[in-house]
Parts: structure tokens; C-alpha cells; sequence
């Protein structure tokens, strides 16, 4: 278990079917996930402890993800199984230029097996723990 | 883990290079850190993505950055932006939006950024040369840097491209290093005829089944013409960065670092071996398209931005014909390129036969195009993957000759025939 950035969270999970591009894929003023190919277009993202194996897609992610902190529609933490440097910098910048500290976190495949769609969880410096 | 910092480093973190850097430093490590990196590096150019406006966030970021003062210190170039400042009255959207939006731009350019507005940076005349560290955002630019320029940056997101261009460092880490750099996925093509291979639709095509398939790793391509171009290199890579995460391929016979498929895998044997067959890429190419009509409403070339060799078909295609009254059309390129396509000829009879040239942005990233009901065609995978989630349009991919064909006559016009012919 690794800290990409560290904080605290709760929340309901989503866990993702496949890797989602934060930009062109999430509406940062909404939570909404807009890419239609997604299969979990059109759910939020808001507040939810997103799950999802590794990143894809666009540079801009970062701002997105940025973005969805400072407006308070972006997931409430992040849980993935192999770190992303574009996830990772918008929680980075949010977390420098708002104090806001959005956590994403790397866990092993089975303790991220260990988690679905609707758990409760809390993220804190000790890790994941169901609440 | 704890990133070693050189004396340089350390002096910015303790502000004695300013306050800037400073701060620009501070992400640098913290980035590094989540990156596993022992070190920085040098990185002697940058292109920055961070310029695209998406809300407060990115405008806070960069004014926090030039409060403090920051300058750029080594050459960087400024990816797209939300508005066409050649052609301003092609921006449709909010006035608000876009004048936070010029407020970004204005930013970059004054912390010293060069005003090129393109996400094709590797079309400038100063690119990066083989085996050179650059810290490059937007991710077509990067698999480009990466497997056709045999530069070397690791898949950045926004913010620390800036950072990064005001430190002169970026974390040594991913495929900045050599032993990250080698294949892991063989693609290996077969079955296809030879005038499929000879044909610019085939490359963002596979581009896309490969970035499907490849995920964060790096593809290697084989059973591909020798030196392939690299206007279809870029959009195979354009494509396999929007369909996967891919930051880098090697395509066996093209890409520096492939000479044979043994170089590409360093030696080593791939983790998976993917059949390409003529099959797979049909149904590559129908995941790009949302809908089968037999009307569209416009066309979208230029994602990303048409080099001067594709603006030169696209001229030598339209032979003197016009656009379909009713139907936009409309090619997103480079300001540099623009010139240099208008200085050879291409522009002016293009833009009499209806064709609207969009620069400094992208169509799909910024509200430009009239709003239409009927498809969109483009002839990239790229476009094609992202313009329905944004702009909730209806999109059609074909050739760029059934891209011309179709707006030209208005009725969707797509020959099938070169996907089977033998």
C-alpha cells in the first residue's frame, strides 16, 4: 500500500469497469461521467471513493482532477492498482495551491479485489478500511 | 522512497532560485516521489499542456506560479488552448470562458513560453533530437517524441510540464530510462493487403486496437511497410494514447529504437502476443464510429493538427471542387504550418471551396463547429473517440478521401472496397 498523495476520505465506492480518461471523460463542474463508452457513462463521480486499476488517456486528466477538487465534484479519494502521474499531479497541485488533499492510494490486486460498487470506505494514513 | 536531490535542487526547493521555483520544485519531488525516482534529470525542452483552459483550477495554478515569478528556463513550446487567435471569430462559446481562457494563454506566454498553440509540436522546425531528455505534456506529442523521434519523456500530465520547463529537471524515472523503454506486447500484423498497408486510414485504425489492447504498456508493432511516415506514425500513436494509455511504441522497421523486433524487446520475449488480423481492424474501425447514416451535417480533419503534407492532399484531393452548401468543413493545424501550407498554395483555394482552417485550438476541445443534428465525419481515431463525450455529437470515421467525397456531395460516400480488396 502506497500513498500517491496523502489525506483522508469516505465514502461510497465506484469501482470502475475499465480505466477512465479523467479529461473527455468526466464533467469536472458535475462529477458526471460523460464519455459514452465508458460502461459507467453517466454515473458521478462525486464524492465517491473511485476505483480503478490504472490510468488512461489525455495530459489534461490533471486538470481535471484538479479542477473537480476545487469545485467539490470530484471523487472524495482515489484507490488504484498501479500508480498514474496524471491522476496523481492534480491531486499534487490541488493539494499546493488549496490545501485541499484529495488521497489516492495504491493497493495490492487482492485488497483491491476486496472492494465493490456500494462498499463504505474509509481512507486514512493507516490505509483502506471498510466502514 | 527518497528522491536523491543534486545541489540544484535542493538550492531551488530552499528558495534561493526564487520563489518559483520553489514552488515548481516542490511538485517536481512530490511527482518524483510518486514516480519512485531515485533522481532528476536534465530535460532540455518542454511543451506545455497546461494552457488548455478547464475551469478556475488551471488559471489559479498558473497566476500562483507567475505571482511568484516564474520565467521558464529552458525552450517550451505551448500546446493548443480554447481560442483561435488567428482566427477569433471562430470561437462560439461563453464570453466569460473565453476571456479566463486568454487570461491562461497570456499567462504562459509571459512566463516565457513560445506562442505556437499546436499539439503537434514535433512539426517545428527546432524538435527534439534522438536520445534527448524533454518533458513533453499532451499525449500524442508524447508517444510521438518517444517512438518516432527516439526522444525521451515520461507520459506527463498538466502542471508538471510547467514546472518542470521553469526547474530545467524532471524526475529520472519511466521512459526517461532505457530499461523502461523496451516492448512488452507484440502486435503482430498479418493477413492485410498490401494497398490497406499503403493507405493513411489504416494507421489510426490500428492505433486504436492497439491502445485497446496494450493498455499502460508498450506495443510493438511488426508486419509493417518499412518507414512508415511519420504523419501516419502520429496517427497511430494520437490514437493508441486516447484508446489506451500507451506512451510509447515501437513499430518494427519505422521507429528508432526497432530496428527488429529483438531490439524492441531488448532481447527479451513479450509478455503477450496479439494476432492483427484484416477482421480485428475492421471492428477497430467500427468502434469509431457511433451511427451508420447517410447524411452528415460536417466534417472534422486535424486531430491532431494536419502537417503541410496532409493539407497538401487534402488540396490535391478537393480538385477544384467545393464544399457541400449546408455541411461545415473544417482542418485544426499549427499557426507554422498554416503559413508554410499558404506559402506553398494550399490554403487560399481551400478556403474558397468552403474549407474553414482552425488553429491554436481543436475543434473538439473548444466550441467552434455550428451545431449540427446530422454526423460528423473525421478521419481520426483520435477525434473520433473523444467528440461524442464532448461536444455530444454523432461521429462517422472514414479515409480522409471519404471525408472529402462525403463533403463535398453531403451524402455520406465511404468506399468499402479498399478494407477487402485484395
Amino acid at each position: 500500500m502506497t500513498f500517491l498523495v496523502a489525506g483522508k476520505a469516505n465514502g461510497e465506492v465506484l469501482k470502475l469497469d475499465e480505466p477512465l480518461s479523467f479529461w473527455g471523460g468526466v464533467d469536472p463542474q458535475t462529477g458526471e461521467i460523460t464519455d459514452l463508452r465508458h460502461p459507467q457513462g453517466g454515473l458521478s463521480v462525486k464524492g465517491k471513493v473511485l476505483m480503478m486499476p490504472f490510468g488512461r488517456g489525455s495530459s489534461s486528466g490533471s486538470s481535471v482532477i484538479a479542477e473537480g477538487i476545487r469545485s467539490g465534484s470530484g471523487p472524495a479519494g482515489i484507490i488504484m492498482m498501479e500508480a498514474d502521474e496524471i491522476i496523481a499531479l492534480g491531486a499534487i497541485v490541488a493539494d499546493e495551491i488549496y490545501g485541499k488533499a484529495m488521497p489516492i492510494i495504491v493497493v495490492e490486486k487482492s485488497e483491491y479485489d476486496g472492494y465493490s460498487t456500494g462498499d463504505l470506505v474509509d481512507i486514512s494514513e493507516d490505509g483502506v478500511t471498510l466502514s | 522512497m527518497t528522491v536523491n536531490l543534486s545541489e540544484f535542487d535542493q538550492s531551488c526547493l530552499d528558495g534561493e532560485e526564487g520563489p518559483a521555483a520553489a514552488s515548481a520544485m516542490r511538485v517536481i519531488v512530490r511527482l518524483a516521489e510518486t514516480m519512485e525516482a531515485s533522481e532528476l534529470l536534465d530535460v532540455t525542452s518542454a511543451h506545455i499542456d497546461s494552457c488548455l483552459y478547464h475551469g478556475p483550477a488551471v488559471l489559479d495554478f498558473a497566476k500562483w506560479l507567475e505571482d511568484q515569478g516564474a520565467k521558464v528556463k529552458i525552450p517550451t513550446t505551448l500546446n493548443v488552448s480554447s481560442l483561435d487567435l488567428i482566427h477569433p471569430d471562430l470561437y462560439r462559446g461563453d464570453k466569460n470562458w473565453g476571456a479566463q481562457a486568454k487570461l491562461l494563454m497570456d499567462c504562459y506566454e509571459r512566463m516565457g513560453c513560445k506562442p505556437t498553440w499546436t499539439c503537434a509540436p514535433y512539426q517545428l522546425e527546432e524538435r527534439p533530437k534522438f536520445g534527448e531528455q524533454v518533458a513533453w505534456a499532451e499525449s500524442n506529442a508524447i508517444v510521438f517524441a518517444n517512438s518516432v523521434l527516439g526522444a525521451r519523456t515520461h507520459r506527463y500530465g498538466d502542471f508538471i510540464d510547467i514546472c518542470a520547463a521553469i526547474c530545467g529537471r524532471a524526475p529520472a524515472a519511466g521512459l526517461h530510462l532505457d530499461e523502461n523503454r523496451k516492448g512488452d506486447i507484440l502486435f503482430r500484423v498479418g493477413g492485410l493487403n498490401e494497398s490497406l498497408l499503403d493507405r493513411d486510414v489504416l494507421y489510426p485504425v490500428l492505433g486504436h486496437l492497439v491502445g485497446k489492447h496494450a493498455g499502460n504498456g508498450i506495443p510493438v508493432i511488426q508486419g509493417l511497410p518499412d518507414g512508415v511516415s511519420e504523419d501516419r506514425l502520429k496517427a497511430l500513436g494520437a490514437a493508441a494514447a486516447s484508446s489506451g494509455s500507451v506512451g510509447m511504441f515501437h513499430a518494427v522497421g519505422s521507429t528508432p529504437e526497432a530496428f527488429t523486433t529483438e531490439e524492441a524487446f531488448s532481447g527479451l520475449a513479450p509478455i503477450d502476443v496479439i494476432d492483427v488480423t484484416p477482421e480485428k481492424i475492421i471492428l477497430a474501425r467500427d468502434q469509431l464510429s457511433t451511427v451508420t447514416d447517410s447524411k452528415i451535417g460536417a466534417v472534422s480533419l486535424g486531430t491532431p493538427h494536419y502537417s503541410v503534407q496532409e493539407i497538401k492532399k487534402l488540396f490535391e484531393l478537393f480538385g477544384g471542387e467545393s464544399v457541400c452548401l449546408g455541411v461545415n468543413f473544417y482542418v485544426s493545424t499549427g499557426r507554422d504550418v498554416l503559413t508554410e501550407a499558404s506559402l506553398r498554395g494550399f490554403v487560399k483555394p481551400l478556403e474558397e471551396a468552403g474549407v474553414t482552417f482552425v488553429t491554436d485550438t481543436c475543434t473538439y476541445i473548444t466550441p467552434i463547429m455550428e451545431a449540427v443534428t446530422l454526423p460528423v465525419m473525421t478521419d481520426s481515431a483520435k477525434w473520433a473517440y473523444y467528440a461524442p463525450g464532448n461536444l455530444g455529437v454523432e461521429v462517422i470515421f472514414g479515409a480522409v478521401e471519404d471525408c472529402v467525397a462525403s463533403g463535398i456531395s453531403g451524402d455520406l460516400c465511404i468506399d468499402n472496397n479498399i478494407w477487402y480488396e485484395g
